[in-house]
């Protein structure tokens, strides 16, 4: 029982090591939970454009990863993560930190907002899709940019 | 001999060098004034353009794809908002910052006392009321390419948005670039409405394709790189440029782009749609203001353009 105990202690600690070494750059960590919020995204516009049945699991859950995701995401702004791994920040975001938050906010306030009442149909889906997705442009536009 | 002789031939020569260069600069700044010149619209053009039935409802779908709320709208507009031409938006360059102006119908703050001939002729030769060339930050050197059906089309419909009494300082800029006459210099260069590309006629979606891009859509403006006096590299047409508004880069749309390469006409008309990449990434930067305009057109309209990118030379 004990030993158990200790080794799962163990493995856990490992986890949590790998964890934070894959979590040393706050570019790549960022980056990964962008590419979750389109994922996701993906799963529900597939729908709205008809490609995949409506499943209502599944637009919960894709809900739940944007929301999740974004919490996380203005955390990983430190200083000196302005540049390198291939980043799309913009330096702006380090200009107008409070205005770039907001941004995070909104979306996720959206997204939970559909989860408290989450759609039932497709008709229901494609109602909430578009002023979510809103959110994705009005951020980007000012906040990420193209390098290549 | 040689110095007794010498002064006088030497001034002679001086004299016939002094002679031939004012000559020159005389010669030069005819030419100069003749090259600055405005050119306006032909006659007979504008009185084409004043001969159609124009059709607001119509020149509601030239306004999105032309563009104008993209520049002529308030910051971040968003709905109904878009449609109100108030100015004032400050585009950052390397001349300097332009501010643009107000486009609405009040007689006075906006365009509403203009004539078609007057629209026509900024429109289509990039040449103001009183005469005086424009800057081609408004881009004139795509729409010169419009038809006469849209260009009265578009003035009836900019009649029928809301009137903004808002009015704007000028533009900021750095001299000589200050001068309007210099622009005519610009256009002998660069203005021209020759085709961009040369596609294998016949095939109306391609054509309609190219019009939009080549056209009111003015994607060529962004995507297309530069040299120092700001002409199109025109040899690598929508091979992707530096951002003009500081870092990072417009990105190449022609087939031979890394990205866009591996998309589908179909996912590049979904984009326009949408603002989504396949991989359901958003779109972002100036790229916004344009898909929110596109996504105002006919789905048509959008396969078209499409399949223009599509044919392009790839860069
Ligand atoms: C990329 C930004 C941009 C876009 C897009 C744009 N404009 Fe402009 N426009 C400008 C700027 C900047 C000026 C000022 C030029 C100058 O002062 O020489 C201007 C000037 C004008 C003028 C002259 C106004 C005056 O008072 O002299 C007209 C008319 C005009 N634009 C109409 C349009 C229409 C119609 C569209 C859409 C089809 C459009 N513009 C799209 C930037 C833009
Ligand atoms: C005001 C400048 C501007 C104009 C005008 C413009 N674009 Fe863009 N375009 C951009 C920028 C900036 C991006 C990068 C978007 C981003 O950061 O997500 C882009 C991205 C794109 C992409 C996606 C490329 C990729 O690899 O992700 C396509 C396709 C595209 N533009 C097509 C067009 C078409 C078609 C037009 C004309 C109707 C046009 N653009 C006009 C600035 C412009
Ligand atoms: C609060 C601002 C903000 C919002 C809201 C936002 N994004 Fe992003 N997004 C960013 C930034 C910043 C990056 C660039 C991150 C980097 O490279 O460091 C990015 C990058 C991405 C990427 C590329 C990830 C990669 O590196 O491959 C995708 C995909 C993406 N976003 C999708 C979306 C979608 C879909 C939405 C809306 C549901 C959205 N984003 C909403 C700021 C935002």
């Amino acid at each position: 029982m004990k030993l158990r105990l200790i080794f799962t202690a163990a493995a856990f600690g490992i986890g949590c090591a790998t964890l934070a070494f894959a979590a040393d750059e706050p570019q790549k960590e960022r980056q990964e939970l962008m590419k979750g919020v389109g994922g996701a995204t993906g799963t529900m516009a597939k729908m709205v454009k008809g490609e995949e049945p409506f499943d209502q699991a599944a637009v919960i859950a894709a809900l739940e990863t944007i929301s999740a995701n974004v919490e996380k995401f203005p955390e990983l702004f430190p200083e000196g993560s302005e540049t390198g791994m291939e980043t799309e920040a913009a330096p702006a975001i380090w200009e107008n930190m409070e205005d770039f938050r907001a941004k995070a906010d909104k979306l996720q306030s959206d997204a939970d907002a559909i989860l408290a009442d989450p759609p039932a149909d497709l008709d229901g889906l494609k109602a909430v899709f578009g002023p979510l997705t809103k959110n994705c442009g009005a951020c980007h536009e000012t906040y990420r940019i193209k390098k290549s | 001999m040689a110095a007794a002789n010498g002064r006088p031939v030497a001034k002679r020569r001086v004299r016939l060098l002094g002679g031939l260069a004012v000559a020159a600069l005389i010669a030069g700044l005819g030419v100069f004034w003749a090259v600055t010149a405005p050119r306006a619209v032909s006659a007979e053009r504008l009185a084409a353009i004043e001969a159609i039935e124009a059709d607001p409802a119509r020149g509601e779908r030239v306004f999105w794809a032309g563009g104008c709320a993209s520049c002529h709208a308030e910051k971040e507009a968003s709905g109904d908002d878009r449609k109100r031409l108030s100015g004032g938006l400050r585009l950052t360059s390397d001349f300097g910052t332009f501010v643009v102006p107000n486009i609405s119908p009040h007689p006075d703050a906006g365009i509403g006392q203009w004539t078609l001939d007057q629209f026509s002729n900024a429109m289509l030769a990039g040449i103001a009321p009183g005469g005086s060339h424009l800057y081609p930050s408004f881009p004139y050197a795509s729409y010169v390419r419009m038809s006469d059906q849209d260009i009265a089309d578009l003035f009836a419909h900019i009649k029928t948005l809301p009137a903004s009494d808002a009015t704007h300082p000028d533009h900021e800029l750095k001299f000589p670039f200050s001068w309007r006459r210099l622009l005519g210099g610009w256009k002998f260069l660069f203005f021209d409405d020759a085709p961009r590309t040369e596609l294998a006629d016949g095939d109306a979606q391609l054509q309609r394709g190219q019009y939009l891009v080549e056209g009111p859509g003015h994607c060529g403006e962004c995507h297309t790189p530069r040299n120092l006096l700001g002409g199109l590299k025109t040899d690598q047409w929508l091979a992707g440029a530096p951002n003009p508004e500081g870092e990072g880069r417009v990105p190449n749309i022609t087939p031979g782009s890394p990205s866009l390469k591996s998309w589908s006409a179909a996912d590049i008309a979904y984009y326009l749609e949408s603002g989504f990449t396949p991989d359901f990434d958003s779109v972002g930067g100036s790229m916004v203001a344009v898909q929110k305009n596109m996504a105002e057109l006919p789905s048509a309209d959008r396969e078209a353009i499409a399949a223009y990118l599509k044919t392009v030379p790839a860069r």
